[in-house]
């Protein structure tokens, strides 16, 4: 809604057949989901349990130097592999076609303070549902910044690059405390509701887990050890926390991808849905390693299109998305890791000040974004 | 304390040291057969009996309790990355040295797991189980006189039996379209060798469908007999009515193996069990709909397929995906998304 509207040379009819096209990209997929994929994330997490528990068994020793880098860097590419290509599409239901019990959006739980019942309510719906419509999806700056000039400017927003930075390094609190909606729920009114109450509860006891996991029965296990485990298990939260607040931020927040007003949604078709989810996610691009280490994430395009779809598909999808936005002149945004990341926290600083403080960015003229 | 109690806590113990996972999630990376863990099985061969049938050597895990003759299990296999659960009689007998078990599966047109099983099964692989069960065994005491009245893979249960007990005065009528169709023939004429069995043998393709009304000529003493009967639909169904009308039903057991197939249809009436409400469905109304338009607490979220915030279990029947029209039938733990399926047929949801 800031630059003129990239796609208001669709016409309706265009946009639904739009949706036609990404419902037969869909299908195809759905139809020849197997064995290959099912043996994928039985590696994944195969892979990653054993990673975890070689990494967990080295920290014993971690008083030695070179068993704290090793075990530290090995327990940060677990914690990652475990939320971000195990936890976050599990949790979308992405392989509940298997009908294992024990791989299932039902019954999974991840290692993140927020518990997954929750998390799935206020990003699987809340936010894939409204994706980047202001007021509705709260994933838009979590609640604490401003993401677009449109956003009215107040001196608190002075601060956003500071709690963008603290919420990086504690981001699995941040997301639980905002699939608490602790701000609107800490009110006086609402803070003896009994559901919000149930819920802090819940979210209370896995806080406990967690960090008696991590900080108290692991260090323990190590003895003489204690302390530099300590460090280490503290080390991997941050490097994870940091890790999927990056991938996290490159999905919506660089420049180019687009926000919508609450109005727009009134009445939107399917295809329109979809138009939306393209212009409202930015991809990562990258190796192959790259695209694990983000739980597929960086197709965030193609992962808002269908998150419902197995991410291990989501590479071979991209071709055929990408192919969709050049035949309706679409901008299909993406980009290396750094520049996507400088990108977003360029967007964070400059929407800390006022508009008329900065120049702002030159918007594309129609012409311009036919031709990009 | 006593080491029950102390196993308990070693294990709460290891719970913490494993959170939000189960100690048994990393045991089952190394061990999935060990004692405590979900049953399961190894395939460790698979032998072929017929054109299309094989016997499966299934080496089960440490918390199998063993079966009685005659009885079923469920098999819980991965075909093309999604798990199906069938029943199988188990056809080794009670006393095999090596603990192992088999079962004889005939693949059946369009099934999925019978044709998994028989021709693209490998050792190695590892199965899930349920403990044995069923009713159709034979009784302590060993009746005096028995008779099995079997067709095609009924042949397998009967045959459970027979490898498992020395009967003194034992018939079997069994029934196969032709000779090379007839599962176990080789041993079935081994123990008829050994003086074990009197078999009569028919081949339907030749000899036509047995008449039920013509056992007075094939078995004379057949109302005397103890009788387990397991086959298809109609040859059950033509027994329990033969054995009614000479008032001697309880000399009959019998075993069906697949419940009434479910035919897949366009709406019908949805049931919601624990509320106990019936309404009658369209093929186009979403079964999330259905629901709350019968006051029923449905759970729900994006109401458009991509949240899973709508899963219920189906009980029973077939839905349809109104996105891309496939079917899906209840079985055990299918879940189902409310908000994009329609009734396909009539069907049972848990709410
Ligand atoms: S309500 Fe979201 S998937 Fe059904």
């Amino acid at each position: 809604m800031t630059a003129i509207d990239p796609t208001a040379h669709l016409t309706d009819e265009q946009i639904e057949e739009l949706g036609r096209e990404l419902d037969a990209i869909r299908d195809e997929v759905i139809a020849s989901r197997g064995e290959k994929d099912a043996a994928y994330i039985r590696k994944v997490i195969s892979v990653q349990r054993r990673l975890e528990l070689t990494s967990r068994g080295i920290l014993l020793f971690s008083i030695f130097p070179p068993a704290w880098l090793i075990g530290t860097a090995g327990l940060s590419v677990a914690k990652i592999l475990e939320n971000m290509e195990i936890g976050h599409n599990v949790l979308h239901g992405q392989w509940d076609w298997m009908r294992d019990p024990k791989i299932h959006s039902t019954t999974w739980e991840w290692d993140h303070v927020s518990p997954a019942e929750q998390w799935k309510h206020s990003h699987n719906q809340l936010h894939h549902t409204y994706t980047n419509v202001i007021g509705k999806d709260n994933d838009l700056g979590y609640g604490i910044m401003r993401v677009d000039e449109d956003q009215k400017w107040h001196p608190m927003h002075l601060g956003q690059p500071l709690w963008n930075f603290i919420n990086a390094c504690f981001f699995e609190y941040g997301i639980a405390a905002y699939d608490l909606e602790l701000g609107k729920n800490l009110h006086k009114r609402r803070r003896n509701n009994p559901e919000f109450r149930a819920r802090a509860k819940a979210v209370g006891r896995k806080i406990r887990k967690q960090v008696l996991k991590d900080y108290v029965i692991h260090p323990l296990l190590s003895g003489p050890s204690f302390l530099t485990t300590l460090a280490a298990t503290f080390t991997a939260n941050l490097v994870r926390n940091l890790w999927s607040h990056s991938v996290i931020m490159c999905g919506h927040f660089p420049e180019g991808v687009a926000v919508f007003e609450r109005r727009s949604i009134k009445g939107e078709t399917r295809g329109q849905w979809y138009l939306r989810q393209m212009m409202g996610s930015a991809n990562i691009s990258g190796s192959k390693a790259m695209h694990i280490m983000t739980g597929n994430l960086s197709h965030q395009i193609e992962h808002h299109l269908f998150p419902d779809l197995p991410s291990n598909r989501y590479a071979e999808v991209a071709v055929k998305v990408k192919a969709l936005f050049e035949k309706y002149e679409l901008d299909y945004v993406s980009g290396p890791l750094p520049k996507q990341v400088f990108s977003a926290w360029h967007k964070v600083f400059r929407l800390s000040l006022p508009n008329k403080k900065v120049k702002q960015t030159p918007k594309k003229t129609e012409k311009e974004l036919v031709a990009a | 304390m006593t080491s029950v109690a102390l196993r308990s806590r070693a294990w709460k113990l290891l719970e913490l040291v494993t959170t939000p996972l189960l100690p048994s999630d990393y045991l089952d990376l190394v061990s999935p057969l060990r004692a405590g863990a979900d049953l399961r099985g190894r395939i460790e061969a698979i032998h072929p009996e017929t054109g299309d049938a094989a016997t499966v050597v299934i080496k089960p895990g440490r918390g199998w309790r063993g079966h009685v003759a005659g009885q079923y299990i469920r098999v819980g296999i991965d075909v093309d990355g999604v798990r199906l659960w069938r029943a199988y009689s188990v056809t080794s007998p009670t006393s095999r040295a090596d603990g192992r078990i088999t079962i004889t599966v005939k693949a059946i047109p369009d099934g999925k797991v019978s044709n998994h099983l028989v021709r693209k099964a490998r050792p190695g692989t590892v199965i899930h189980l349920d403990q044995a069960t069923g009713e159709f065994v034979l009784p302590k005491t060993r009746p005096a006189k028995v008779l099995f009245l079997t067709a095609g893979s009924g042949i397998t249960p009967a045959m459970g039996m027979l490898r498992d007990t020395r009967l003194a005065d034992v018939v079997m009528i069994h029934s196969a379209p032709r000779k090379q169709d007839v599962i176990f023939r080789n041993d079935l004429h081994d123990l008829v060798a050994d003086k074990a069995l009197r078999l009569l043998e028919l081949h339907t393709d030749t000899d036509g469908m047995l008449d039920v009304a013509r056992l007075q000529d094939l078995v004379p003493d057949w109302a005397e007999r103890e009788t387990w009967a397991c086959g298809p639909a109609g040859l059950l169904d033509a027994a329990e009515e033969h054995w009614a009308r000479h008032g001697v039903s309880e000399r009959l057991h019998t075993e069906r193996f697949r419940p009434s197939v479910v035919v897949a249809g366009d709406g019908g009436e949805v049931t919601f069990g624990k509320t106990g409400k019936t309404v009658e469905a369209d093929g186009a109304t979403p079964l999330l709909d259905v629901g709350e338009g019968a006051g029923v607490l449905m759970p729900s979220g994006c109401r458009m397929g991509i949240c899973f915030g709508c899963v219920t279990p189906l009980k029973s029947g077939a839905v349809r995906d109104l996105r891309t029209g496939e079917i899906t039938e209840a079985e055990n733990g299918v879940l189902v998304q409310t908000c994009v399926s329609a009734a396909a047929g009539p069907c049972e949801l848990e709410r």
